[in-house]
């Protein structure tokens, strides 16, 4: 057992794969001998050395074609992009060539390769560094999308996803990587597709991602300690696959839904859950489904501003309670 | 009249040509533009130094990069602009907003995020315009003020004016596909748009040669027969005159232009880079030998311009960047309601 911070969990994960499986290979900018501009790939050039571990020129969209090309032959590489707003840079792989392989060739050809990318707001860096994206990834049939919380999750989430015969999009939080966390010796290996429910609650079941979990178990003690209020809160780590299972199950005891998305409000991936617990799990619910969400506007630089947009422990505290009463 | 700095130096004789050996003296700078040149340059620094020093205070937040020895780059392409001409570049953009004459209360406003910087807290100091002062961005995206630079270029194309669009970009930068359908596109219309790559040798922590596999980036439009030079810059005069001919050449309508201008920058790539990629020694270096406002001072000198003169000039400078520092701490926080203004057209 050691404390580890997310950012250093990144590159255990990575290490842990690449020290595997020899066809682990790993690119992005500033990736290797610089160690990343987030610090998570500190070490990895050096036991790995230059031809495992690359660094790109700033050229997204050649690092997503040669990661799939790679991939298309049985490599697994890993591509970084740096922030994930520039996966709109590199797009076309990320929605039309990635996830059409396996579809378009009668599965003769697979993409079993992983884009890391550091997603989400906190950091005031604006509209075009800060975005979370996540439901961008959401909605291309053909991926897989994972979004860890803890520096746990992120070793087992991470180990799945190289393993994962099909691509995955791998969302790190920025204003994660400074956190820390309990996290055994020896392999790590989660299962994609698994919530989990972090704190068991009778009233209200609060879905989070990533930055928005330690928020949403805040403001769970807070509903409480200060208003009797018992939130199950589950933390999703997985977009697709859903495990809606989880998710219905707590639905159908707490008879409340609530997500908290950072991902802008408009086709945020709360209102797909919401849609799936309006079809599968209508007549659980007592209430309706209450989505707490950044608004539907660009994200601000000024640090004022920023923290008035992203959901806040007041803010779902204060969400779940007026719902819950009215 | 103002006379020519290579007149000056002429005339002063050949110690004074000796002292300044680490480069050939600028040609072709008049004195009033000289001392334009080096107000401007100093104002850049000097207003970097104080962003700098907010940084470190914890006033300015997020990313903050510093245009710090890459001065003479901005100010001698602008001395070969005109009115109407308009200019695009990436995140290291105070430089580039200054030298366009924008107010430094409002950029550096901008920076600590309050109501009175040019996008009142919104944008950042990697995200502001001024469509008053032909100032396009602000961009984050590295690569993409080039095709939109391209875009102002086809607009005054469009046009029939005699307008340029300058589109300025880092070596790093340069690598990025859009780049090179930019040029094929300017090249295929003939569009007017100077491209500038400021080579200052790093991308974030990236070298130009672990990165590029092109040696001479101002050949990087051969393919489609766009002109290039390379140019020192940390010589402002030598940037003017390969900006002469880069932005004629736009504006008698042959199509674009490509220079790339050999710099450095002083600073890490933004506030929170230690810049370990590099040695101290590399920078000190630099710093000795080749520094730009250095080099004007040398020319100041030679043209006969006395101390006093210039020490006027640092203290307006002086002046108007505490001025700045001092806005940007007073004006006040921006009014949440602006979160919703501006998102699309309003009413
Ligand atoms: C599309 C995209 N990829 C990567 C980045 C991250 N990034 C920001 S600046 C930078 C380095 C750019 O170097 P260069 O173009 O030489 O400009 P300089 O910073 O030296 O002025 C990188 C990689 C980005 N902002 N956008
Ligand atoms: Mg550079």
């Amino acid at each position: 057992m050691a404390e580890l911070t997310y950012r250093d969990a990144v590159a255990r994960g990575i290490a842990q794969e690449m020290a595997r499986d020899p066809d682990v290979v790993f690119l992005g900018e500033d990736i290797g001998k610089p160690g990343g501009v987030f610090k998570a790939t500190v070490g990895l050039y050096e036991q790995f050395g230059p031809l495992r571990v690359r660094d790109t020129p700033i050229s997204e969209q050649a690092i997503l074609g040669a990661a799939m090309g790679a991939a298309m032959t049985g490599l697994k590489p890993i591509a970084e992009i740096m922030f994930s707003d520039f996966l709109a840079v590199c797009f076309d792989y990320i929605a039309n060539e990635i996830p059409k392989t396996r579809y378009m060739s009668n599965g003769q050809l697979k993409c079993p390769l992983v884009v890391r990318t550091a997603n989400g707001a906190g950091s005031r860096f604006g509209a075009q560094h800060s975005q979370s994206v996540e439901n961008w990834a959401m909605m291309i049939p053909g991926l897989k999308v994972v979004a860890p919380s803890t520096p746990r999750d992120v070793i087992g989430l991470l180990a799945a996803a190289v393993r994962d015969p099909d691509p995955v999009i791998f969302f790190e939080h920025k204003s994660l990587y400074a956190t820390k966390g309990e996290v055994e010796d020896g392999e790590i290996v989660d299962t994609l597709g698994t919530a989990k429910i972090l704190r068991p609650g009778a009233h209200a079941t609060i879905l989070a991602l990533a930055l928005m979990v330690p928020r949403a178990l805040a403001a769970a003690e807070r509903l409480s300690a200060e208003f009797g209020i018992e939130a199950e809160v589950i933390d999703l780590r997985s977009l697709v696959p859903l495990d809606t299972r989880t998710i219905l199950g707590s639905v159908s005891r707490t008879h409340r839904l609530f997500t908290v998305e950072e991902n802008p409000r408009l086709c945020g991936w709360g209102a797909e859950i919401v849609s799936i617990v309006a079809d599968e799990g209508f007549y659980d619910l007592d209430g309706p489904p209450v989505r707490i969400t950044t608004p539907h506007i660009p994200l601000p630089a000024a640090d004022v501003l920023e923290d008035m947009v992203l959901p806040t422990v007041e803010r779902i505290v204060d969400r779940v309670r007026k719902s819950l009463e009215a | 009249m103002a006379k020519s700095v290579a007149a000056a130096s002429a005339a002063k004789g050949a110690s004074a040509a000796k002292r300044r050996t680490a480069k050939a003296p600028a040609t072709g700078l008049e004195t009033a533009q000289l001392l334009k040149a080096y107000r401007d340059m100093l104002l850049i620094r000097r207003f970097e130094e104080k962003a700098g020093q907010l940084y470190g205070m914890g006033l300015i937040g997020g990313f903050c990069h510093l245009y710090i020895g890459q001065e003479a780059v901005v100010v001698g392409v602008q001395l070969a602009l005109g009115e109407g001409d308009q200019v695009v570049t990436s995140y290291r953009d105070h430089g580039h907003m200054l030298a366009l004459g924008m107010q430094p209360r409002g950029v550096m406003a901008e920076l600590t995020g309050r109501s009175g910087g040019y996008s009142r807290g919104k944008g950042g100091s990697m995200h502001m315009f001024s469509s008053e002062k032909g100032f396009y961005g602000g961009h984050g995206i590295v690569g993409a003020q080039v095709s939109i630079g391209t875009g102002l270029g086809f607009a005054n194309h469009y046009r029939g004016n005699d307008r340029v669009a300058v589109a300025y970009f880092g070596e790093g930068a340069s690598n990025q596909g859009q780049v090179f359908e930019s040029f094929n596109l300017a090249a295929l219309m003939k569009l007017p748009v100077v491209y500038v790559i400021e080579n200052n040798r790093y991308g974030m922590g990236t070298s130009v040669e672990r990165a590029s596999a092109s040696r001479d980036l101002s050949k990087n439009g051969a393919a489609w027969g766009i002109p290039g030079q390379q140019v020192d810059g940390m010589d402002v005069g030598a940037v003017k005159a390969a900006a002469d001919v880069a932005v004629a050449h736009c504006r008698a309508g042959k199509g674009p232009y490509l220079l790339e201008v050999k710099t450095y920058r002083y600073r890490g790539h933004s506030m929170s880079d230690p810049a370990k990629y590099r040695t101290r020694e590399e920078v000190q270096k630099m710093r000795a030998e080749h520094d730009c406002i250095d080099g004007v001072r040398h020319l100041l000198e030679q043209a006969g311009i006395d101390e006093a003169r210039v020490k006027q000039i640092d203290d307006e400078v002086k002046q108007i960047v505490q001025e700045a520092a001092d806005f940007a701490q007073a004006s006040p926080e921006p009014d949440p309601a602006e979160l919703w203004t501006d998102v699309l057209v309003e009413g």
